[in-house]
């Protein structure tokens, strides 16, 4: 029976699956349609002005900066905004835990969940890069599992912000104050060597910026530069960041 | 009373001494009880007299700061999952999944107990049945009433076939006759053998469907016992109310000639008689104050043990 119990996360996983299920054509579009037109917008319209960037078509190297930034933001909102929904409005935690259940479970559930859904709009976005011949490269499948590892880092940093948040409203910080200077100090639109010395080191504490420096050579063919270290950093703060947010979620829910 | 005829079986709840305090305030000061197999115990108590964290220390959701709980035979919290696999819970409020059909948030539900697809889909229609709700199976959660929300909720907590069933509130904000369709059903259950814990300030559910009450006030237990020994016991069987205007006047000057106890909120007066007669043949001559006799109920003994004030 604990062996079971301990299986209970995946309840919670399915539990969201399923809600993605009845949503997800109109879900995978509408996560792909913000990306496209940056990708597009920017790679085409900014690309033309430019000669190559870090070696390579303009939008041939944004590709993996749209990737990895729209990962994340995939990851954040249902960890931020859907994981709160579930959590303090609809109080389909309380359920959850009325059920044998425990909070653990609950928290790691929503966790992998958001990184799976990270993974599949991810996924949408590689395989439209794929189809228009923005990549040639035969190490795509390498991206898949890398992409979910950012999708744990992101997710359970937005797990943090919503085990602290009293409201929707209080997710705006987060995204005005960490995620969008984090998009543009991770070498998304631009390489990193463009930045001044103290901001790349900056930059160097930042996830995004570890996941760009794996996936970007991958999809232009190439091999990663000390692919363990960015894989490591990935790994770190997941877990970490998932600590915490369980040890919050335990005193916002248990007390 | 106890309709299993199992002495030996394990009480489904007993709890002892429980104390939980919030930032020093004593929200549980040192409550005992125990359920017996089959019946309906009543946990009666004002707004914040400590009914709901009782029965989150009860699940193991709160550690509670000294005291002893055994659920289904369990030690909560150390084994609160294991005790939870085999006990139900209707929440106060609704916590239904609005992305759900009827049958679907049944079945996502009793994926969270481990029972497989198969197990669960063969029990959901004689669930909703079950719960008034037959053909409600594909039904979305928005287009489903109050009450029908609250019998998917009780469906809900049978899908394991508990043992136990606790429940908080469970009529709150329904209309008289979703009401009278809830504990109908929950007195099939208590037929059917099952145990039933629930919170309740409705005094007439407390009085319809309990074999016994403890009634709580500031995380005490004040009293407990079957509603009608509490009656007869704690309180004379005979309640006079005079309302209208001069009715506080009339208390004041009169009350105490004819009843025991008088208490008076705004302008009635509640006399509490052991024979209404002189009384009523008193008021029969003050045509200007309207009258109603009635036998003394549950809320009569809730209100002497706890007052009349306000509770927010």
């Amino acid at each position: 029976m604990n062996a079971l119990l301990a299986l209970r996360w995946i309840a919670v996983w399915r539990r969201n699956f399923l809600v993605w299920r009845k949503l997800a054509l109109p879900s995978v579009l509408g996560n792909l349609a913000d990306p496209m037109i940056y990708m597009f917008g920017l790679g085409y319209g900014l690309g033309s002005l430019l000669p190559q960037v870090a070696g390579v078509p303009y939008i041939s190297f944004l590709a993996a900066g749209t990737l990895c930034a729209s990962t994340m933001n995939s990851a954040s909102f249902e960890a931020l905004y859907s994981a709160f929904s579930r959590m303090h409005v609809q109080k389909t935690w309380d359920a959850m835990l009325n059920a044998p259940v425990a909070l653990e479970d609950v928290v790691a559930g929503e966790w992998i969940w958001a990184a799976t859904k990270a993974l599949f709009s991810g996924s949408a976005i590689l395989l439209v890069v794929w189809a228009l011949g923005l990549t040639e490269s035969s190490q795509l499948l390498w991206v898949l599992p890398l992409i979910f590892l950012l999708g744990l880092c992101f997710s359970a940093m937005g797990l943090i912000v919503t085990t602290l948040a009293p409201s929707y409203d209080f997710f705006m910080f987060y995204f005005t104050l960490l995620i969008t200077p984090m998009t543009l100090l991770s070498g998304v639109f631009f390489p990193l060597s463009q930045l001044p010395p103290p901001l790349q080191a900056v930059a160097q504490a930042l996830p995004l910026t570890h996941a760009v420096a794996l996936v970007r050579p991958l999809l232009l063919g190439e091999l990663p530069p000390s692919p363990l270290l960015h894989v490591a950093v990935l790994a770190t703060i997941a877990l970490t960041a998932f600590a915490i947010a369980l040890k919050l979620a335990q005193r916002r829910l248990l007390a | 009373m106890d309709s299993a005829g199992q002495p030996s079986a394990p009480s489904p709840l007993v709890v002892r001494n429980l104390a939980k305090s919030y930032g020093g305030r004593a929200a549980v000061d040192g409550i005992s009880f125990e359920l017996k197999r089959g019946e309906c115990f009543g946990l009666l108590g004002p707004n914040g007299a400590g009914k709901t964290t009782t029965l989150r220390c009860c699940l193991g959701l709160t550690t509670p700061d000294s005291g002893d709980i055994r659920l289904v035979g369990e030690a909560v919290p150390t084994r609160a999952r294991e005790a939870r696999q085999r006990v139900g819970v209707v929440p106060q409020f609704d916590n239904l999944d609005p992305d759900f059909t009827a049958a679907e948030n049944l079945l996502v539900y009793a994926r969270y107990f481990g029972i497989a697809d198969a197990d669960a889909k063969r029990r959901i229609p004689e669930l909703l049945d079950f719960a008034g709700l037959g053909g409600k199976d594909r039904s979305k959660l928005s287009g489903l009433s109050g009450g029908m929300k609250r019998r998917l909720t009780l469906a809900r907590a049978l899908i394991n076939d508990p043992d136990l069933l606790l429940l908080d509130e469970p009529t709150t904000g329904l209309d008289p006759q979703a009401r009278h369709l809830i504990w109908e059903r929950l007195k099939r259950l208590l037929g059917d053998g099952k145990t039933i814990l629930l919170t309740t300030h409705f005094m007439d559910e407390a009085e319809r469907l309990c074999d016994r009450i403890a009634i709580i006030d500031a995380g005490r237990i004040v009293t407990q016992g079957a509603p009608r020994a509490l009656i007869g016991e704690l309180i004379e069987p005979s309640v006079v109310e005079v309302f209208g205007d001069g009715a506080a006047h009339w208390a004041h000057d009169h009350a105490a000639g004819f009843a025991r106890r008088c208490e008076v909120t705004g302008e009635t007066a509640f006399c509490y008689v052991e024979d209404a007669k002189p009384l009523l043949a008193h008021l029969d001559r003050r045509p200007e104050l309207r009258t109603l006799h009635r036998p003394a109920n549950l809320e009569d003994v809730f209100l002497k043990l706890t007052g009349r004030e306000l509770r927010d």
